[in-house]
């Protein structure tokens, strides 16, 4: 009998329940997008860190866990790798060239410098990885090649700015990896000694002492022995800090207050979607009343009333979610993948059942009105 | 012919403040199966009070009120919801039907929600409908129907599901003259057909002609019971009715008219 009444009622109105699932259609719409951009977002400033193949990453005790405050001398590497349990030490440091496009084009890109054959190298999908410590070759990641046109085998130059002085610097695409980007920008990886060749600096080659990295990457013989060996390790190496791959890119510069940002909007588009969607299914309740005096005037219960108003709200926001789920597969296929949006199955579901859920919250109180419909007062008697 | 509607001493009051106020004031009366009854009165004389309180809408302040035997006093709101939709038709001046159900659908709304429908009575509902002239009208939704026409549809609900007692509450309010006799000559008729107790509440003295008794009520009490025919048909001709009663009425010519009328 609800379901009866229900789907009568949705269906000798469809144009007006058809708007409110359009409605809904778009709160899905919206949902799924601001997901879906945290999670663009959050990958182009965690990839490279979150794909990192080492267990454990070293910064300097001083730095706060900023990676652009620390420094760690090549010794420090030798210690770390005689720890017992450590299986291989690699040192990374980063900055931002831009690359040249021709013409006027160009485009800002992360340079990493990494070690050959050490932990920090990205694994390559084509071509081969770094073969010399300090050659003129790269390997770019997926948004680099997508970006640049870059194929392996490619020769492009860099621009780096070195006592005020633009420096311009050819080298050669010898692998292209997967999506790894870091802070947000296309990512090449280059031997360290060419980082630090290349790398902007306030001098014409400033470094001329030890050669230093940001951070080092470990890989431990026991991947799972992570919280002993991050303790052994500070316990042996003075002066360092050791921690995971999740607190490093949740202490990316900007990333957990982007993050912070992104969610708090999510939530308020979803408290924005229960009140809309509240406030559409009381309107309907109010305009109701004497329909529903009348039917419980006649024998019907406040269950079948309070159900038949459940598998309204429900089928109504149903239909809404799949309007917005075709919209969101719409506009996901006509953006360019330079825009920083992720649709991921988890984001895409979350946001589903986020406003699944917001449905039947929303639509809480006009079936709480409903049920404490007087008949006498409704039908005027 | 066997008492369906019984009231026994029936009174609801209201308290406004320190004041009291006696809207239905200990009515008896007794409706027998087939009896068609007219209830009448001016405004505030609590008609339709004691209409709501007989439907189970609202629960009397004292007496008791039995339908088949059944006291609806000692029935919990649920059962009293139950025993509605299985034993009471009910037909009200506005908002009778469900607008998004076509005539044919509201009048099987009851069996629907009896958990009776079936062929059997899709096929009565069909013919209920035709009866009052609306055969044509079976898929039509309730704004595509005439006033007169959702009435009739109203009273098709009221007696599908064979009620005991079908209650009427200013049926031709929004009608008519001509639409208006006709409403209630055909919900008259098919009470006496079906055999059941019928009460209609109404302000025009006119649609009592087809009533078997007219009860007059005046500030909660029943003032008047007519049973003559002849009487019945001249108040209805002249639309004038006298109380026998003059305010304030006196105890016991009210109980007097009580009891005349539990009698009837």
């Amino acid at each position: 009998m609800p379901i009866y009444l229900a789907l009568k009622e949705l269906w000798r109105n469809k144009g007006r329940f058809f708007l409110i699932s359009l409605v809904i259609g778009l709160i899905t719409t919206l949902v799924i997008f601001v997901a879906a951009l945290a999670e663009g977002l959050g990958a182009g400033n965690r990839e490279y860190l979150q794909k990192l193949n080492g267990e454990l990453i070293i910064y300097n005790r001083n730095a706060d866990l900023l990676i652009g405050f620390s420094q760690l001398a090549r010794s420090k590497l030798a210690e770390v790798q005689r720890v017992p349990g450590v299986r291989e030490v690699g040192p990374i440091s980063f900055s931002s060239v831009s690359v040249l496009l021709g013409g006027d084009k160009r485009l800002n890109v992360s340079m990493v410098g990494v070690e050959p054959g050490k932990p920090g190298e990205p694994p390559v999908l084509a071509g081969q990885g770094l073969r010399s410590r300090s050659g003129r070759e790269a390997i770019i990641e997926r948004n680099m090649a997508l970006r640049t046109g870059l194929k392996v085998g490619d020769d492009f130059t860099v621009k780096s700015t070195q006592a005020a002085k633009d420096q311009f610097y050819t080298l050669k695409v010898v692998g292209i990896s997967d999506g790894r980007q870091y802070s947000l920008q296309p990512t090449m990886f280059v031997p360290l000694l060419t980082w630090d060749g290349i790398r902007p600096t306030a001098v014409v080659n400033e470094s001329k002492g030890e050669l230093t990295s940001h951070i080092i990457a470990v890989q431990l013989e026991n991947p799972n022995d992570l919280k002993t060996m991050k303790q052994r390790i500070e316990d042996q190496v003075a002066e360092i800090v050791a921690v995971d791959r999740v607190t490093a890119y949740e202490n990316t510069p900007g990333y957990s207050a982007q993050q912070s940002t992104l969610n708090t909007q999510g939530s308020f588009v979803l408290i924005i979607g229960t009140l809309v969607i509240g406030g559409f299914f009381q309107i309907q309740t109010l305009q109701k009343v004497p329909q529903t005096g009348m039917l419980k005037a006649i024998g019907t219960s406040n269950l079948t009333i309070a159900l038949a108003a459940i598998v309204q709200i429900i089928a109504v926001t149903t239909l809404g979610v799949l309007l917005g789920g075709v919209a969101t597969l719409l506009l996901k296929l006509s953006f360019p993948p330079t825009i920083p949006i992720v649709f991921t199955g988890n984001a895409a579901l979350g946001g589903i059942a986020a406003i699944m859920l917001i449905g039947p919250i929303g639509g809480i109180l006009s079936i709480r009105y409903a049920l404490k419909v007087e008949p006498l007062k409704a039908l005027g008697l | 012919m066997s008492t369906v509607l019984e009231t026994k001493s029936v009174n609801k009051t209201y308290e406004l403040g320190a004041s009291v106020i006696r809207a239905v004031d200990d009515v008896s009366v007794s409706v027998q199966a087939g009896e068609f009854v007219a209830l009448v009165g001016p405004s505030g004389s609590g008609k339709t009070t004691l209409l709501a309180m007989l439907a189970g809408l609202l629960s009397p302040s004292g007496g008791n009120i039995l339908i088949d035997g059944d006291d609806l006093g000692d029935m919990s709101d649920a059962q009293r919801t139950r025993f509605r939709r299985e034993k009471i038709g009910f037909t009200f001046q506005a908002n009778n039907l469900v607008p998004f159900l076509t005539a044919q659908e509201n009048v099987e709304l009851m069996l629907r929600l009896n958990g009776k429908l079936d062929r059997e009575g899709k096929l009565r509902a069909k013919e209920l409908l035709a009866r009052l002239g609306l055969g044509d009208r079976l898929k039509n939704l309730p704004r595509q129907l005439s006033g007169g026409q959702q009435q009739r549809v109203a009273i098709a609900r009221a007696l599908i599901h064979n009620p005991s007692v079908v209650l009427t509450d200013e049926p031709t309010a929004s009608l008519d003259t001509e639409r208006a006799f006709q409403v209630v000559e055909t919900f008259s008729a098919l009470i006496h057909e079906q055999k059941r107790a019928g009460i209609m509440v109404t302000h025009d003295l006119r649609m009592c002609q087809y009533a078997d008794r007219m009860i007059q009520m005046m500030d909660g009490q029943v003032v008047r019971v007519i049973k003559d025919k002849a009487e019945i048909y001249d108040i209805a001709r002249t639309s004038k009715i006298e109380s026998q009663a003059t305010r304030p009425a006196t105890e016991k010519s009210n109980n007097a008219t009580s009891q005349d009328a539990g009698r009837s």
